[in-house]
């Protein structure tokens, strides 16, 4: 810089001006930056001050969640405390993938040590298509006991994976009871239009059958709820305020699972049904349906293929045989018929009528068989209800007329539900003139008149019917309606009422207590008579039980074809049946029998009835129940109509 | 009293000693102290990313100590050179550089990782200022056109990595040299309005989708909720629901339950809004303020046009990095990938930051005090 000596001047008079220029400008750079800061500042105000609510609520959206509590289900007892339904943990094996380093050699090592489905890898990767990685996953659901202690062992190996344990409903006497308790099962689309869903809120269980579904409302309890922090996706971080779910309500059944343990054994393996009722309040002691099924196998979602066995089983296991079973009553019904006919003075007891194998009307060729192709001879009514003639109670069907008849039977609750209660209980068919008109659309036949007053032709009846009418034949008019809950338990506050039976109802008035009397009387002898068509069972009774066989038709016979039970498929043979009611004099417990394809009544179905009587006079009295006899396959004999 | 000035002085004179400047340093202190505070409530309270930052703040420091040591005479020798190689990495760069989250910024040295980019937020206003500092102020025009071709040629090849929120700072670096070395307010507005003519090409045919898809956004976030306009819906969220006094430290949902993303880094200002309030966020703006009236004081005071010019553009830069993150948290400009000066987690661009106020105190502790 060669000029500078002689630009000194200059070049500083230059700086001074450079230096103010520079200044100028920084000052309104300056200004820029507080005017920009100032917009920042209002922007920040803008969202800060008046946009505050709007964005708090906003916020406060974002991070709380509501998570539904389900409560917990009451428990079922039977009338001892028994315990019949529960809540226990079951465990599951839960994989969170989130966790998992390398989900292929995780399920392949779980694999090894503890045996995986085919169909439980299915559902785990379609689950896990839908869930957030965070979510734990049921991997295998009810891992028993083994499978828990191997996984312990072995669980550093999986890290992610963990057994989760959660109540969930559990039969612990498993068959025991099955058509009583009913099972529950999870919530589908149908019944989820019917609950209140903020009752049900997070629960994914519902009463399908049974007790459960019965007592539903009082089992279920209501949803509590939870609100949660969560975080941006979705994890739960800490709990903020909870309202507590309302736990279901305990129930205590009528059943007596002793007597009910008793009734099952006695059944083995036969098809069919035991009621036991107890004839002073209508509390269902007994109720058996048999084949029974597991109700566990409900509980965690039934796979198909069980479940379609279950349902083409020809034997029809889901199928509780003493609601909606309808059977001929057969036999069973000549006490109900003959108290009809003493009542509406149709003949007095001492009165015969001469069987000789077959019954006729006038000016109809066809005969009316007697189940005794070689008659009775002369019968009294006690004798006719002794031998079970057939003949006397044509001709007592035949005068009282199928109104008069219809009209006294519908007395006894035939016909009709019982007003149990129990989900599905099917009425029964007391056939009468309007009946058959509708249901058939044809006029009423004489003939029919007849084959009813023997329990045959289009009269159906359950055995909770049967036993129903039983009972209200042994109370002479009048019985509580069948109930099959008797104590319930409030979980909340722990209170515990015993519920008054059903609100008796007089079915009808009797006329004259004798003819009640004779009735009975005859029922008893056909136990204790010699000719009894129960009499089998009346070695060593040490009360006095009223009651009838009967044996009723699946199939009918041609008119002169004889009836060979050796000659025809099991499933055509007859049914067995059995209704009484004892002690006598004091009647205590009405029990219906019917056993599918038994044969014989008297041989199959009163000894049944009886151990189911015995049972409970034992229970009764505090005394051991007697071991049951396992039933006979066949015994033909005593033959009974 | 007395025991209070005589510790000043003695603080002056190891300040005078050291080259700092005490009063950016306290601000700068206060600010790094807040921005630790409020990363570990933004990381959850993770120790080590706090400790992580701690180093890199220390490391910072260092460089800031060891920059203000050199005297602005030094530096203003160096500048040509320093652009040089800024541009020769920026190639290099563009050639054999490192990728990572989708553009290419990184070279690597061994275990050093470093962006060209930064260097240049530096070296473009050094070398307008350089460049300018040559002759008496204010610039001739083509003196202008010179600079500017200095400020493009880099920004050009940044934008290819492509990394806007860098081109759009160190292309202000440039700019504010030029506008404080007294560019003619003609031409400023002959510039202003060929930029805005420019815009449409610039949409049309520089920018990347990504990109675009921020400018569109930002008019409407509720556009895309779950995408692009999800981060400032959250943030304003975060902001808004701070209200005046805020959630209080470490109560910011927003922030903890991790519906705000980037909240370490690019968006942290949420964090510190939401938890702190109106009061807080004005407080923290102005600290910011203050560094940058610190800044300009400095310039202003500055003994040659090298120092001034660059001084100047380095407060003035300090000032769009706070009002490109403020402005684009709070939804008031797009989103363009800059952190919170001092603030954000995060390593590079702090080292470059503190090299700045080292610049800054450099020219502010080597005047010849005989002169004033």
């Amino acid at each position: 810089m060669a000029s500078k000596k002689g630009q000194g001047d200059n070049r500083l008079r230059d700086q001074i001006q450079e230096k103010r220029l520079f200044t100028r400008r920084a000052v309104l750079a300056g200004a820029g930056v507080l005017g920009l800061m100032g917009l920042l500042g209002g922007r920040m105000a803008h969202l800060q001050i008046s946009g505050h609510q709007h964005y708090a609520t906003m916020s406060q959206a974002n991070r709380v969640r509501l998570v539904p509590v389900p409560p917990n289900r009451g428990l079922i007892h039977d009338r001892n405390g028994v315990i019949l339904a529960e809540n226990r943990p079951t465990y599951q094996l839960m994989v969170i993938p989130e966790q998992v380093p390398d989900l292929e050699e995780t399920l392949a090592g779980l694999g090894a040590i503890i045996e995986l489905e085919e169909s439980d890898l299915t559902r785990f990767h379609n689950q896990r298509q839908r869930q957030r990685r965070f979510d734990a996953i049921p991997l295998k659901f009810r891992l028993d006991e083994r499978d828990v202690a191997i996984f312990a062992t072995n669980r550093h190996r999986f890290p992610g994976v963990e057994v989760e344990a959660r109540l969930s409903r559990v039969y612990p006497q498993g068959e025991h009871a099955v058509h009583a308790i009913g099972h529950v099962g999870r919530i589908n689309e149908q019944e989820l239009q019917r609950i209140d869903s903020s009752r049900y809120r997070g629960s994914t269980h519902i009463g399908k059958s049974g007790a459960e579904l019965q007592f539903e409302d009082l089992l279920h309890g209501h949803s509590g709820i939870e609100r949660v922090e969560a975080n941006a996706l979705g994890r739960v971080i800490r709990p903020l305020e909870r309202l507590d779910p309302n736990p279901g309500t305990d129930v205590y059944l009528t059943i007596d699972s002793r007597l009910q343990r008793i009734a099952e054994e006695v059944l083995g393996d036969w098809q069919g049904s035991i009621v036991a009722l107890d004839t002073r309040n209508g509390d269902i002691l007994a109720l058996v349906s048999k084949p029974t099924f597991d109700p566990n196998l409900f509980v965690h979602g039934i796979d198909r293929e069980t479940f379609q066995a279950l349902q083409a089983d020809p034997s029809r296991p889901l199928y509780n045989r003493a609601m909606r079973g309808q059977y001929p009553p057969g036999s069973t019904i000549k006490p109900f018929v003959a108290l009809a006919s003493l009542e509406n003075e149709i003949k007095r007891a001492s009165e015969r009528v001469f069987c000789p194998g077959f019954y006729t009307l006038p000016g109809v060729s066809h005969r009316w068989r007697c189940w005794q192709r070689r008659g009775h001879g002369h019968m009294n009514m006690e004798d006719s209800l002794v031998q079970s003639c057939d003949v006397y109670f044509y001709d007592v069907a035949y005068r009282l007329g199928i109104d008069r008849m219809q009209e006294y039977l519908g007395g006894f609750g035939f016909g009709r539900r019982t007003g149990s209660g129990v989900p599905g209980e099917l009425p029964g068919v007391l056939p009468s003139r309007e009946w058959k008109r509708a249901a058939r659309g044809e006029s009423w036949y004489h003939g029919e008149t007849l084959i009813t007053g023997i329990g045959q032709g289009f009269f159906l009846t359950t055995p909770m019917q049967l036993a129903h009418a039983t009972a209200v034949l042994a109370n002479k008019g009048s019985a509580h309606p069948p109930r099959l809950i008797k104590r319930i338990e409030r979980n909340d506050n722990g209170e515990v009422s015993d519920l008054p039976p059903e609100e008796k109802e007089t079915h009808f008035k009797l006329r004259d207590e004798s003819n009640w009397q004779q009735v009975v009387d005859g029922m008893i002898a056909s136990i204790r008579g010699p000719r009894g068509t129960a009499r089998s069972i009346a070695p060593g009774l040490e009360y006095e039980v009223a009651g009838k066989t009967g044996t009723a038709q699946v199939f009918s016979l041609g008119q002169d074809e004889k009836y060979d039970a050796d000659a025809i498929p099991i499933h055509l043979r007859d049914h067995a049946l059995f209704n009484c009611f004892a002690p006598a004099d004091d009647p205590r417990i009405a029990v219906a029998v019917v056993v599918e394809n038994g044969g014989s009544g008297g041989g199959v179905a009163a000894p049944m009835a009886r151990q189911v009587m015995d049972a409970w006079h034992a229970i009764e009295r505090g005394q051991p129940i007697p071991r049951p006899d396992p039933p006979e396959e066949e015994d033909a004999e005593t033959a009974d109509g | 009293m007395a025991d209070a000035s005589l510790i000043e002085q003695r603080m002056t004179r190891v300040q005078r000693h050291l080259h700092l400047d005490g009063q950016l340093l306290t601000a700068i202190a206060l600010l790094s102290g807040v921005g630790l505070a409020i990363l570990y409530s933004a990381s959850n309270q993770d120790m080590a990313e706090l400790q992580r930052q701690l180093v890199r703040l220390s490391v910072a420091f260092v460089g800031m100590v060891a920059i203000a040591q050199v005297p602005p005479k030094t530096l203003q020798r160096w500048t040509p050179w320093v652009f040089l190689a800024g541009l020769v990495m920026l190639v290099l760069v563009l050639l054999v550089g490192t990728y990572g989250k989708g553009a290419q910024r990184w070279l690597g040295f061994g275990p050093i990782r470093f962006q060209p980019a930064e260097l240049m937020k530096l070296a473009i206003p050094m070398m307008v200022a350089w460049y300018l500092s040559r002759r008496p102020l204010p610039p001739s025009l083509s003196q202008v056109l010179v600079a500017l071709v200095m400020i493009a040629v880099p920004t050009a090849l940044i934008i290819m990595q492509p990394d806007l929120g860098t081109a759009v700072l160190v292309t202000a670096a440039g700019l504010f040299v030029v506008f404080l070395a007294g560019l003619r307010w003609r031409v400023l507005l002959g510039a202003l309005a060929a930029i805005l003519a420019a815009i449409p090409v610039f949409w049309m045919f520089l920018m990347h989708d990504y990109q675009k898809q921020r400018v569109l956004t930002l008019f409407d976030p509720e556009r895309d909720p779950l995408g692009a306009g999800y981060h400032i819906i959250q943030s304003t969220i975060a902001i808004g629901s701070g209200g005046v006094y805020g959630k209080g430290w470490l109560n910011g949902t927003q922030s903890q339950l991790q519906f705000l993303p980037e909240r370490n880094t690019d968006f942290i200002f949420a964090v510190f809004s939401e938890e702190f309030g109106l009061v807080g966020v004005v407080q923290l703006l102005v600290l910011y303020l203050f560094i940058i009236w610190r800044g300009l004081y400095i310039a202003c005071q500055a003994q040659d046009n090298f120092s001034r010019l660059l001084a100047g553009s380095l407060a003035l830069t300090f000032f769009v990095y706070v009002f490109v993150n403020v402005g684009m948290v709070s939804g008031l400009i797009p989103v363009v990938g800059l952190p919170l000066p001092l603030i954000s987690y995060g390593g590079t661009s702090m080292v470059t930051l503190m090299a700045a106020f080292g610049i800054l105190m450099s020219v502010h502790t080597h005047r010849r005090m005989w002169l004033s």
